[in-house]
């Protein structure tokens, strides 16, 4: 004779019944709905972000269409709003910081993950990720006070060794565009650096004896087969530098100049839109300035997806050439 | 023993009850610039009136402005009087009239670094707009050294230092430049943030201090309190009767005192105001009451407030570096007390 609880099972009358009967028990369909509200929140509220940011701005859209991408005054005196020489003063500071930060980033991930000992490598590894975890306010204290002096003091070696280019032409007063770089190259680093480094360690060791056993030097090993296996990750550490470097605000706004006006030269100051939105937001004069304040988040937004996605699109073009 | 726990009870019930009846919150907010005596009055009010609790949030003379017109506050302040479009929105919403009350004066002053230059420098009207606009741009011009004779000034670059956030700060002297300097007011105009025609942006009085202390040459403008707190060097400004006048509480209160029609609605700016020893960099900072306070309680809370803060507060506003209101002005407040219904 069946045991009774065999028999409950037995009688259910609908076999679909039964089945999710059973998986509810071994879990699956409780995490797939609950991971599944997870993935949709994050669409919800990125949505909602969207949404609030294109409502609220509708006044200044309204009055100036698309000039407001094109216009370069700001005046809140007469109402003129063009948000040109901010999405100039964010590219420009985030592409400095890029230009530095991945060689020696990526550099020192190399070091770190293939040559250094193990000992040294766990120690760096340590102290660099502390100092990912810095406020950035702390970034920007320290700009303003070691690095702007000292940007100030080094301007003769810089100037001639790159002066004769119009990027570092006229006056220095120390608070520049390329001040705003180097401080954010210096935060981005530790990020480019672990993730880097995480990923470069996660390469297969077959990968490197092959190389080896068919005669290749360390260095040709790292650079012909460690490096392409491990460049998708590297890239995504790239992504989330400049995802950071983009949006960065405090430690921008202490060093750049805060003059919304677009210059050549590196060494002049600029204005970037997290830092103009942070300045100015709360004490906005009257509803169209708020407005104009939130379509330049809504800028930031689109300037983030289109760089990201432009980059995603390179990346991926360069993989499937390297695989073929 | 049961019955007299339930009496008990009964009592505390009603001391309890009695208590909370009494008990009166006062939501306020708006500008950053009066915080620190703003906070120490409320503070003060609610030793003396322990029922009586006013809860200020620092946000900034715009948001004390939106939140009060929104009816989130019970009263707001602001560095800035509300301008005729405010107070029709003011009106359209909530029904009633907003009242300004002048609680203090703060001052903005011209502060320097000029290597070899220890001196107070004078500064006229048309030198600090020349320098602003970007006229001016070497320190021994004209216009700088006939003012200051005897001092040595150099030929070098001015380099100009704003603020960069919206700030009463930046009015106060937008204001300034546009009643002294005509091409001012057309061409750069007042605002809590103006178009600067040149200069570097820097955040807060911290940040523009900071910026002038490690820029050479440069020149840049912070409130007075700041100032002085900071031990900083500080230029003289000419004001309307001629005179150079060294900003000081005292010269602070003497322009509000100079003000010889005070309008009926507070609102009105000092700066360049006519005078023996006024410093032209001035101005009032108001709390912002609606007209019509429903609850019985709170309007009668604020209103005490007021008489207590024109009386008792002004004496504390020196130590702590903000003027205080002359005379003449409390009295027009007193009177003006009654306004709120």
């Amino acid at each position: 004779m069946a045991s009774p609880s065999t028999t409950d099972f037995s009688v259910r009358p609908s076999g679909r019944t039964h089945a999710f009967w059973q998986r509810l028990r071994s879990g699956d369909d409780i995490a797939y709905v609950i991971t599944l509200t997870c993935a949709l929140s994050i669409l919800a509220i990125t949505a909602l972000l969207i949404f609030e940011l294109f409502r609220n701005s509708a006044l200044p859209r309204e009055k100036f269409g698309w000039s407001f991408l094109t216009g370069t005054t700001w005046d809140p005196v007469v109402g003129q709003y063009g948000a040109l020489p901010f999405i100039y003063g964010t590219v420009v500071t985030s592409a400095l910081a890029l230009l530095m930060g991945i060689p020696l980033g990526v550099g020192a991930a190399i070091f770190l993950a293939e040559l250094a000992p193990t000992k040294i490598s766990n120690g760096l590894t340590f102290l660099i990720e502390l100092l990912a975890a810095v406020p950035s306010v702390i970034f920007g204290l320290l700009g303003i006070f070691v690095l702007v002096p000292a940007l100030v003091a080094a301007e003769p070696a810089i100037r001639a060794v790159l002066g004769w280019t119009p990027l570092f032409s006229g006056p220095f007063y120390g608070v520049s565009m390329f001040s705003a770089g180097v401080v954010l190259m210096i935060m981005i680093i530790p990020f480019i650096i672990s993730i880097s480094r995480e990923v470069i360690l996660a390469v297969p060791t077959e990968q490197r004896e092959g190389a080896l056993a068919l005669g290749a030097t360390k260095w040709e090993t790292t650079w012909n087969v460690v490096l392409p296996f491990a460049k998708k990750g590297i890239m995504g550490s790239i992504f989330l530098a400049l995802a950071r470097s983009l949006g960065e605000t405090m430690a921008v706004t202490m060093v750049i100049g805060n003059e919304p006006k677009i210059h050549q030269s590196l060494f002049a100051p600029g204005y970037s839109i997290a830092a103009v939105i942070a300045n100015n937001f709360a004490e906005a004069s009257d509803s169209l300035e708020k407005g104009a304040l939130i379509e330049l988040g809504l800028v930031l937004f689109g300037l983030t997806i289109i760089i990201n996605g432009f980059a995603r699109v390179l990346v991926l073009s360069t993989t499937r050439k390297g695989t073929k | 023993m049961t019955r007299r726990i339930a009496i008990l009870n009964v009592l505390l019930a009603a001391i309890v009850m009695v208590a909370a009846a009494q008990q009166v919150l006062i939501n306020a907010g708006g500008a950053t610039f009066p915080y620190p005596i703003y906070s120490k009055w409320f503070d003060q009010y609610h030793k003396k009136f322990p029922n009586i609790a006013i809860n200020y949030a620092s946000i900034g003379s715009g948001g004390g402005i939106a939140q009060v017109t929104a009816g989130t506050v019970d009263f707001g302040a602001s560095d800035g009087p509300m301008t005729d479009v405010a107070i029709k929105e003011f009106q359209d919403k909530r029904g009633s009239a907003i009242l300004h009350f002048p609680t203090v004066l703060g001052a903005d002053v011209p502060t320097y670094n000029i290597p070899g230059v220890s001196a107070s420098l004078n500064f006229t009207g048309d030198a600090l707009a020349g320098i602003f606009m970007g006229k001016i741009t070497k320190w021994d011009d004209p216009e700088i050294t006939k003012a200051n004779p005897g001092v040595k000034l150099p030929s070098s670059n001015i380099v100009v230092v704003h603020r960069s956030d919206n700030s009463g700060t930046t009015f106060i002297w937008t204001d300034y430049l546009s009643k002294v300097n005509k091409e001012w007011e057309t061409k750069v105009g007042r605002g809590t943030g103006v178009n600067w025609p040149v200069g570097l942006g820097g955040k807060g009085n911290e940040g523009v201090s900071g910026s002038v202390q490690q820029t050479a040459n440069s020149l840049g403008y912070v409130e007075l309190a700041y100032a002085i707190q900071n031990k900083m060097t500080y230029g003289k400004v000419k004001n309307a009767a001629g005179e150079f006048v060294q900003a000081n509480l005292a010269s602070v209160t003497a322009a509000a005192a100079g003000m010889k029609e005070m309008p009926e609605d507070f609102r009105v700016s000092i700066t360049n105001a006519p005078g023996k020893g006024a410093y032209p960099i001035s101005s009032f900072t108001w709390l912002l009451i609606p007209s019509k306070i429903a609850d019985p309680a709170k309007k009668k809370a604020i209103k005490d407030f007021l008489g207590w803060m024109l009386a008792d507060g002004q004496k504390m506003t020196e130590a702590l570096l903000y003027a205080p209101l002359p005379q003449a002005v409390v009295a027009k407040e007193l009177k003006a007390i009654d306004k709120i219904q």
